[in-house]
């Protein structure tokens, strides 16, 4: 197949090394991945904080760098985050039709319905759960509010790392609670994100593993900050980064991020 | 008896930080003290109420959860819920004329009250008619949202609450934090003291147990019941068909005040319909799981108009808008007014569980209370605290995934947050969030002015030590205060494509 990659704002300036592990994952598995050099942001910071009217032409830019899916040149479009997944598929549409533009709002629902997250895309388009990895190391799950509840990925997460070699998944206790990023809402409600980050950052502490990981960077650099601060000595990583990891060029862990 | 109702002086038991923020009552019981983000900051600051409300909440979230387990069709009851209340909304002036015209037919008495203000005037003058000085009150939030009490006491009338939980509240002077558990806030050690101190026949040996608490509220409130003329009541459910009002319970205490007065009085938001009979069935499932995660509450109470030799022998039924036709005129936010009141959406909300409900400083708290509060208010702009209560969630999304009648919570948060913004578009000098906005949709809006602002990042790891970042000045310091940055990549995604892939869309 030939995939084209939307690697996210946060991706492109803060975490490339989840679009890069989710290049070399589907290169590896034999698709091809393109790069859409217009492409920028999905608008969800936007639309998330009320800014409606600045969203729309980040909306705009984000329609028209993947348009030419709709036209066969691409088969698909992957996103390494459940959130960005979400904010296509439930908001920019809502977005372009709430300001009037009901041409955009359109073209943004045909586009959002041939853009999938990663592990939709691995387990619903692709029909795999084993993609071959190798990953020896103790690992729990974060499953992100979105991914779960907006798009509603369910345990295709959990699939995908029991079917890597050598991974110990261990259950995350009140696995679908909040870490309390919630975006804007860290800065805004600084004092209570804090508190929700607290018992997420001891709940995964008590697990002992040594890595947690999730669909979502946003979670995660939110998560791994409150571990970095504590000196928790658990990495946070990206599930693409744990399905990039083969016996020939294992990944490395260490570090918060 | 000499209940010491709406004195002034707050209940506040010693070392206990005051979660509450307001004084005694306040003015207008849907917006009351500072924004959400300074009540919530000082909340915090109460380790124990966030143990009692951990507690309680995971508790009754574990209850929920098994007895909605149990219902193979849970989610079709929660798509019939919602389009019974949808066909409400759309039908409501011919409802509620239909519903007035049978609770006439039926020997009752309707009466309209446009607000707050228009509602105590009419429910004090009905009182006042029937010569009593003293009520006894059903558990309702239509009469918290107009602060009743407080206005029939203004005129004389002592209004005793008879739901255990409500008793608490009222008698420390408090306000509720809880749409279905108004005390939730308060210990068991905490409620033994203001028994203690303000029920005037507490056995002196009361202990905190939680069966002799509610024994001795129980004898407390048997008098009261035995000698009242009058009772107020809210109404879970009126049915426009038939005229009838249905009250939801667990104490049995609603059904002794809506049977042994002779006069009862009924304040129901105008909201509470249900066009027929039938539709009762959904509600009657749907509520008692989602609230109080039993399968079924213990009394359910229905009454048509009057019955002669049966029940009071008068009935006045106060119809509320109080800012709902508001709420109704608008095509997203007018799905707030599907809420039966359950409270499920306080019990699985991280951010309620951690600072409670009177950060919202509203007696509707939550995240129903954080899209019906500002609505009811119309609150917009700076000026108004109920404007911060849209930002009071993370978007976590689990409210909706609990809410019987799947209001779509997240959305109608950030529908109210784009009202916000958008009213705030008229100040001559920007705040600091729209100049940041507007600066990151320029930014945000073209790969070719994306692209070095992503690679800018880079700057940051001047700041960096051992791969993070411990502090930044403001607004970054809201970020560094409690949690650590990463150290910016050398090398953008962007970049690295570039390197390795070469610079054209095609691979």
């Amino acid at each position: 197949m030939r995939i084209a990659l939307l690697a996210t704002c946060i991706g492109e300036a803060m975490f490339p090394r989840a679009p890069r592990a989710t290049v070399e994952l589907l290169e590896r598995l034999g698709h091809e991945v393109v790069y859409p050099q217009g492409q920028a942001c999905c608008g969800q910071m936007h639309v998330n904080t009320g800014y409606f009217t600045e969203a729309l032409p980040v909306i705009r830019n984000h329609v028209e760098a993947f348009e030419p899916v709709l036209d066969g040149a691409w088969d698909a479009v992957v996103v390494p985050s459940g959130s960005c997944t979400g904010s296509i598929r439930h908001q920019q549409a809502m977005v372009a039709s709430r300001l009037g533009d009901e041409a955009l709002a359109t073209r943004a629902a045909r586009v959002a319905d041939r853009t999938y997250e990663l592990s939709e895309l691995l387990v619903d388009v692709l029909g795999t759960v084993d993609v071959g990895a190798y990953f020896p190391h103790r690992v729990t799950l974060h499953p992100t509010c979105h991914s779960l509840r907006m798009i509603r990925v369910g345990d295709r997460p959990q699939r995908l790392l029991r079917a890597v070699e050598d991974l110990e998944l261990v259950d995350l206790p009140s696995a679908e609670t909040c870490c309390g990023f919630g975006g804007t809402f860290s800065l805004k409600n600084a004092p209570t994100s804090t508190a929700m980050l607290e018992d997420k950052v001891a709940a995964i502490r008590s697990t002992g593993a040594e890595v947690v990981t999730a669909g979502d960077y946003s979670c995660l650099m939110h998560i791994g900050g409150g571990l970095s601060r504590e000196g928790a000595g658990v990495t946070t990583m990206h599930l693409a980064e744990i399905l990039a990891s083969t016996r020939e060029t294992p990944a490395a862990v260490g570090g918060a991020w | 008896m000499s209940v010491d109702l709406g004195m002034p002086g707050v209940w506040a038991p010693k070392g206990a930080a005051q979660t509450s923020g307001h004084g005694a009552h306040p003015a207008d019981p849907l917006r009351w003290g500072p924004t959400f983000p300074e009540a919530a900051a000082e909340a915090l600051g109460d380790r124990q109420l966030r143990r009692n409300l951990a507690r309680a909440t995971s508790t009754i979230r574990g209850k929920r959860a098994a007895v909605v387990g149990e219902v193979t069709d849970w989610e079709e009851l929660r798509d019939a819920g919602r389009a019974i209340k949808t066909r409400v909304m759309a039908e409501l002036p011919e409802l509620l004329l239909q519903l007035e015209e049978q609770v006439t037919a039926r020997g009752g008495t309707v009466h309209w009250a446009r607000d707050a203000a228009e509602a105590n005037r009419i429910v004090a003058d009905l009182v006042k008619a029937t010569g009593e000085t003293e009520v006894v009150k059903v558990k309702s939030m239509a009469t918290q949202e107009i602060g009743l009490n407080e206005a029939l006491a203004e005129e004389g009338i002592e209004a005793v609450e008879t739901d255990l939980a409500e008793l608490i509240v009222q008698l420390a002077g408090d306000m509720p934090s809880h749409i279905l558990v108004p005390a939730i806030h308060r210990s068991r050690a905490e409620i033994r003291e203001i028994f203690l101190a303000r029920m005037d026949d507490v056995p002196r040996e009361l202990s905190d147990a939680p069966a002799e608490l509610a024994e001795a509220a129980r004898l407390h409130l048997r008098r009261t019941f035995l000698r009242a003329k009058v009772a107020i009541s809210g109404a879970n459910f009126a049915v426009a068909e038939t005229g009838t009002l249905a009250v939801v319970e667990s104490e049995g205490n609603g059904r002794m005040c809506l049977t042994l007065p002779e006069t009862l009085i009924t304040v129901m938001g105008i909201e509470k319909l249900v066009p027929t009979w039938r539709d009762l069935e959904v509600f009657l499932q749907l509520l008692p799981r989602s609230s109080t995660g039993e399968r079924m509450n213990p009394y359910t109470s229905m009454w048509t108009g009057v019955t002669k030799g049966d029940g009071p022998q008068a009935f006045h039924l106060v119809l509320l808008d109080n800012g709902r036709t508001r709420a109704l005129a608008d095509d997203v936010g007018r799905a707030a007014l599907h809420c039966i009141r359950c409270s499920a959406c306080l019990n699985v909300c991280p951010v309620y569980e951690r600072v409670g409900g009177h950060a919202y400083g509203s007696v509707y708290p939550g995240p129903i209370g954080a899209i019906l509060t500002p609505q009811l208010t119309g609150a917009a702009g700076h000026g108004d605290p109920g404007s911060s209560l849209p930002y009071a969630s993370t978007l976590c999304g689990a409210c909706y995934d609990v809410c019987p009648v799947k209001i779509d919570i997240p959305a109608l948060l950030v529908d109210l947050r784009a009202r916000q913004v958008d009213g705030d578009r008229r100040r001559i000098l920007p705040g600091a969030w729209d100049v940041a906005m507007r600066g990151a949709s320029w930014a945000m809006s073209s790969a070719k002015r994306f692209a070095p602002a992503a690679r800018s990042a880079r700057l940051g790891r001047l700041l960096a030590r051992d791969g993070k970042i411990r502090s930044v000045p403001f607004p970054g310091s809201l970020w560094t205060r409690s949690r650590d940055l990463p150290a910016p990549p050398e090398e953008t995604f962007r970049d690295w494509w570039s390197r390795t892939r070469g610079d054209g869309d095609e691979a």
